[in-house]
């Protein structure tokens, strides 16, 4: 068994419907995302169309972060998922430096890296992941790809010619795959990204990596001192966190 | 024409989430200059010994390893203080994961550290007889003298892939295109020798003028190369639209062009030269002048090699 992601773009209307069901699912902190939906406008007016396609760990047969991960945190399950075990991570960042797709953050929370299973803990219970269910136009398919008779290995087939992944150049043999993408969509360095400039937010980069509360010395002092409880309204003290958004001070 | 006011695509992004940014910073490139600083004592120091006698360079056995000890323990403690987790650096060592270089790497640099620590003990109580002259530990220490001449073999044999190995990890991390190239593994030979050299001029006062002059030689070699390395990557950084993106970072009007170059000039244009007029005239002041430019460049060319691929955005 090998399961698989199939996003059919030119279903998805962009509502953002996954990425806040991947976010109530698995309490996904705020300022960071297991999946999310980029909006990507095409054409210069009035000859324009905005697209949308949705993003997530691409739990790839050759896993990059697996391979780099220096304690197994990141592991593969046997239905090949790439899974992680926050217990075990030590916080170096070094799968994040591996994976191609950024698929990974540093949770501010546990200050562990995160990312997406595939909703394992819920593919284990026999349900789909959450994602899959909330989509509204059901242009996320998940399934087996090694089985022929799956939803996904039909729709594969049936769209033989227009089935993509990304950055295939990396030979990570990513088991997420697209129709009707194309290189303005999947290629980050092939659409322009203008700092400072968002449909609906200003916020381009983070300003911290990880809890702004959290930084290199509590690192080493929190576990001999009571850990104030931390919630979504911490992550919102922006004006206290401004002076710790020095690089490497995460 | 219209060709030449619309990009091809013309495609851009209205909404997104916020870019992650430096996530290896200041932290890395320290861990990685001090290591470098490390490793290279003890390879030039071997390459010293076998080309003088001991006694043109009187303190070299004990200095060599204390420098190495003191910048090892930089080094880890950087790569310590860098871990969101740093208490679980031991998972490293109770579940080692081989298949990643950060673990080998950890592995061999704790061995290469203790056995640098040994060194560093046999030498000073050796140099200094009246220290702690009836201290049990040091009567202990100095009794295992001979093993200092039997042990350094294997710990320059050490030092190769203890610094090479950060090159294996940058090899690893393959969203960063610009670090999957072969020359990361010569950058990091040149940049030990480069460290070390310059970190042993910085103590060699009362050694030898020859050996000296050999010390400016292997500055001068390795600011040479290192230069060489940099430009090789600068100018023909067209290999993929990754690197090239990334490179634009350093090419001119990039942000992080004026420190790029300036680890340039003073890491290596300017050490080669002054290191190469050195070796005829033996200017000991200018020469630790031109090694402690050697390495605060040094420190630059690194950090600005470690932070502009992640500037880049992956998906």
């Amino acid at each position: 068994m090998k399961l698989g992601f199939l996003v059919d773009l030119n279903l998805c209307m962009g509502c953002k419907g996954c990425e806040v069901a991947c976010k109530v699912e698995n309490e996904v902190p705020l300022s960071s995302w297991r999946l999310r939906v980029k909006y990507i406008d095409i054409g210069t007016f009035p000859d324009a169309s905005r697209s949308f396609t949705p993003l997530r760990c691409n739990h790839c047969e050759d896993a990059p972060c697996e391979r780099i991960c220096p304690v197994s945190a990141l592991h593969y399950l046997e239905n090949g998922i790439v899974n992680i075990d926050n217990s075990r991570c030590i916080g170096c960042a070094g799968c994040m430096m591996a994976c191609p797709y950024g698929a990974i953050y540093m949770d501010p929370e546990t200050n562990t890296a995160d990312k997406c299973t595939y909703c394992a803990h819920r593919v284990e219970s026999g349900m789909m992941p959450a994602c899959v269910v909330v989509c509204p136009v059901q242009a996320n398919i998940f399934g087996d790809v090694e089985d022929e008779t799956s939803h996904i290995s039909q729709y594969i087939m049936a769209h033989q010619g227009n089935v993509q992944v990304r950055k295939p150049e990396k030979h990570t043999n990513p088991k997420h795959f697209y129709v009707g993408g194309g290189a303005q969509t999947l290629d980050p360095l092939a659409h322009e990204r203008i700092e400072g400039y968002s449909l609906f937010n200003k916020i381009t980069h983070l300003d911290h990596i990880g809890d702004p509360n959290h930084g290199v010395i509590d690192r080493f002092l929190a576990p001999f001192e009571g850990h104030e409880e931390v919630d979504n309204s911490s992550m919102m003290d922006w004006a206290s966190s401004a002076g710790s958004k020095k690089e490497g001070g995460h | 024409m219209v060709e030449n006011t619309i990009h091809a695509t013309q495609a851009v992004v209205t909404l997104d989430v916020a870019l992650p940014g430096i996530i290896w910073g200041w932290m890395i490139t320290l861990n990685m200059w001090a290591k470098s600083v490390g490793t290279g004592v003890i390879l030039v120091g071997a390459f010293l010994l076998y080309r003088h006698k001991k006694e043109e360079m009187p303190n070299l056995r004990w200095i060599m390893p204390l420098i190495a000890f003191i910048f090892l323990n930089i080094f880890l403690l950087f790569t310590l203080t860098d871990l969101h987790q740093p208490y679980r650096m031991i998972n490293i060592f109770l579940h080692p994961h081989w298949t990643s270089a950060i673990t080998v790497g950890a592995w061999m640099a704790s061995l290469f550290t203790g056995l640098v620590t040994v060194l560093m003990l046999i030498g000073g109580f050796d140099a200094f007889p009246d220290v702690r002259r009836h201290c049990p530990f040091a009567k202990k220490i100095r009794s295992i003298s001979p093993f200092y001449e039997k042990v350094f073999p294997f710990v320059v044999f050490l030092a190769i892939p203890v610094t090479l190995y950060t090159a294996i990890i940058m090899a690893e991390s393959s969203a960063r295109e610009l670090w999957q190239a072969p020359a990361e593994v010569m950058q990091m030979m040149w940049a030990a020798l480069l460290a070390g050299s310059a970190a042993l001029i910085l103590v060699s006062d009362n050694w030898s003028r020859e050996s000296r002059r050999d010390l400016a030689l292997v500055l001068a070699i390795a600011t040479f190369f290192s230069f060489l390395m940099y430009m090789g990557e600068y100018f023909f950084s067209f290999k993929s639209a990754e690197a090239e993106a990334t490179l634009a970072y350093v090419h001119s009007g990039g942000a992080y062009n004026a420190e790029f170059w300036f680890g340039m000039a003073l890491g290596f244009i300017i050490p080669f030269f002054l290191a190469v007029s050195n070796m005829k005239s033996d200017n000991k002041t200018l020469l630790k002048f031109t090694a402690i430019l050697a390495l605060v460049g040094l420190y630059m060319a690194k950090d600005v090699w470690l932070k502009i691929p992640q500037m880049l955005p992956l998906s």
